[in-house]
């Protein structure tokens, strides 16, 4: 496993980074043009702002993991959470009546998990990709305890303005993606937290030499990643207007897959949020028009699956050249 | 030295006993818990139930050693073994005979195999991506293969198979017990073996040394992959029906029997019995929950609550071992 020898910890997301975001423009917006050409229903207002709502659910369950993999770790456990956060939530918010339990409730159990992640790696010195693993399996297996079989549906109206409302003509969801990647670009790109993270994530061993509490910073970074699966579960809940054990699962893959096509390095040290939200939106769109190729959505492991490894193999190419040309 | 450490594990009584993990010291409590509560747990059809389940699991943990002991990692071995189910069982509806179909099934687990390998060896990118992603193509094969539905409706040949005995041992405990012998000579007994865990000790000083590391590397992938694809012609025999996603879930119970039975995710460090001690746990575990009438993803819960109790066990006797030297 090779650490690129460089330190990427510019205080903005400009230069080679530009050039790469501008590149996923580009491309989103080839792919989008094909699209149109295909069906001229896809370029539609409503359609846009679907796939954009679509690609912010992604969005936010990716966010967190991005930062994790920013500093060098994984975090295999965010669909899970997200699936746990908001069966809970459901629970409360139905024996309350009361959406703001829930929110409480999502964002309490989504950041336990992550601290109970940290902890694990911390305390038990095991490989983030176990810890996380064996916290998917068994935050998934309280979900489908915890509701034995049912599903809870119904929320009240004042709840899932959170998933399907519009502040001045854009869907609640967007607003609350874009709050979400300004916090983690300040937090990335304006705060001494940010830069240790590329840091740890460069160099780990350098990082604890030079006096960066690897330990303390790690275990926020999961509590990052768990509020984050939290808060999307509330906006999955509010959306879906239901919650039942298996919705999380599905999401690992494509969370995992829009970080690494937005140009995160797996590697660690690299990356930035910006280019997660494009991922997101790029998967979302090659979703979209694999529905309307009428490709069967059994497909999508398949798809998702695929771009993981396309990506990864990417990623590794560009690094190499990039250390390579230094 | 590494390979040394992990070697010691296997000579002198006493380095045997101070080398059990802390699932053997677990296996052991569980095994009297569970007998007083119920002592239905030690009658004879249960504990041959125990054997059976067991003898499942290791299909899929032993290969998974080797894989952990290259500092590897296989998540697409659940999806592996539910896309096995349905190439033989579609094989079979489509009127292959039974060779035929477990041939065809032994391509794809290799070919995929040689994918994971090629990733991870040749160009160094990390086991626990790379298979996540070919989890992903598998999956999808298996779902688009079958539309998401069970297959079944097949010859009882394979049934029968499962249900058949080596003289009074039923089969899958005896070609697990099998393939335990061949992997324990393999890895202890031949130098192919010691390439193997000086993968995981040192894989540049392995290449340094003039073999060919990278092709070792391939080759426990490769190998390991055609031993989960097999594994599943038992798995569709006991149920007599394949389906999709029947795998998901068991790459963590492998993974983590594994991870009891002491084997380390670094420096190659590990034994292929710390499998069978991490396996049985695992088994006896559900086995004692289900007498217990606890629901069954309750029981992945209390696999992880194991895991963690097993890793701090170990730790606070590695750390009893240093203060003691």
């Amino acid at each position: 496993m090779t650490v690129p020898a460089t330190l990427d910890i510019r205080p903005s997301s400009l230069s080679p980074d530009a050039a790469a975001l501008l590149g996923r423009v580009v491309l989103i917006v080839l792919i989008a043009g094909a699209l149109t050409a295909v069906d001229p229903g896809f370029a539609s207002v409503s359609n846009l702002l679907n796939m954009l709502r679509q690609a912010s659910l992604l969005f936010l369950v990716a966010s967190g993991l991005t930062l994790v993999i920013i500093g060098g770790g994984l975090d295999l456990s965010v669909g899970a959470n997200l699936t746990l956060s908001a069966c809970l939530a459901a629970a409360a918010i139905k024996t309350t009546g009361n959406p703001w339990y829930g929110v409480a409730v999502a964002i309490g159990a989504g950041t336990l998990i992550g601290f109970a992640n940290g902890l694990m790696i911390n305390r038990l010195r095991l490989p983030p990709f176990l810890a996380t693993f064996g916290m998917l399996w068994v935050a998934q297996g309280i979900a489908y305890w915890f509701m034995a079989g049912q599903t809870i549906y119904g929320m009240p109206m004042s709840f899932r303005y959170f998933g399907t409302g519009f502040f001045l003509g854009v869907p609640l969801p967007i607003w609350i993606t874009l709050m979400v990647c300004l916090a983690c670009s300040i937090l990335l790109h304006r705060t001494t937290f940010g830069r240790e993270t590329y840091f740890m994530g460069a160099n780990q061993t350098t990082a604890l030499l030079s006096g960066v509490p690897v330990e303390r910073r790690r275990l926020l970074l999961y509590v990052l990643s768990g509020l984050t699966a939290g808060i999307a579960s509330l906006v999955y809940l509010a959306r879906l207007n239901a919650a039942e054990p298996g919705i999380g699962e599905p999401l690992l893959l494509p969370a995992i897959a829009a970080v690494l096509v937005g140009g995160t390095s797996l590697f660690g040290g690299n990356g930035n949020i910006v280019g997660t939200v494009l991922g997101a939106i790029l998967l979302t769109i090659i979703v979209n028009g694999l529905n309307l190729l009428n490709v069967a959505a059994t497909w999508h492991p398949f798809v998702n699956g695929a771009v993981v490894l396309v990506a990864i193999i990417a990623d590794l190419v560009i690094s190499r050249r990039r250390s390579g040309s230094r | 030295m590494s390979v040394t450490t992990s070697l010691q594990g296997k000579s002198g009584i006493g380095q045997f006993l101070s080398a059990i993990p802390g699932a053997g010291i677990l296996l052991i409590l569980m095994l009297a818990l569970f007998t007083i509560v119920n002592p239905r747990f030690v009658s004879q059809t249960n504990l041959i139930n125990v054997g059976l389940q067991t003898s499942l699991l290791l299909m899929i943990a032993l290969p998974m050693t080797l894989i952990i002991l290259t500092e590897g990692l296989d998540l697409s071995a659940g999806a592996l073994v539910g896309l096995s189910g349905v190439i033989v069982a579609e094989a079979l509806l489509a009127g292959w005979g039974v060779f035929a179909a477990c041939t065809a099934t032994l391509a794809v687990s290799i070919a995929f195999g040689a994918l994971n390998g090629v990733l991870v060896a040749y160009l160094a990118l990390p086991a626990f991506v790379v298979t996540l992603g070919t989890m992903g193509l598998m999956q999808g094969i298996a779902l688009v293969l079958t539309n998401g539905d069970p297959v079944g409706g097949f010859t009882p040949a394979i049934e029968i198979f499962y249900r058949s005995q080596l003289w009074f041992i039923p089969l899958p405990i005896a070609i697990a017990a099998a393939l335990y012998a061949a992997l324990w000579l393999l890895l202890y007994r031949t130098r192919l073996g010691n390439y193997v865990i000086a993968i995981g000790g040192n894989k540049d000083a392995l290449r340094l040394a003039g073999i060919r590391a990278n092709l070792v590397h391939l080759a426990v992938y490769v190998l390991g992959s055609a031993i989960i694809g097999l594994s599943a012609v038992l798995l569709i025999g006991r149920t007599n029906s394949a389906h999709p996603t029947v795998g998901i879930g068991m790459e963590f119970e492998a993974i983590a029997a594994v991870v009891l039975g002491g084997t380390s995710f670094e420096k190659g460090q590990g034994w292929l019995f710390g499998a069978v001690l991490g396996a049985l746990a695992i088994t006896v575990l559900r086995n004692g929950l289900n007498i217990l009438s606890i629901d069954s993803s309750l029981q992945v819960v209390c696999i992880g609550i194991l895991l963690i109790l097993a890793l701090l066990i170990d730790q606070a006797r590695k750390q009893f071992v240093r203060r003691a030297t």
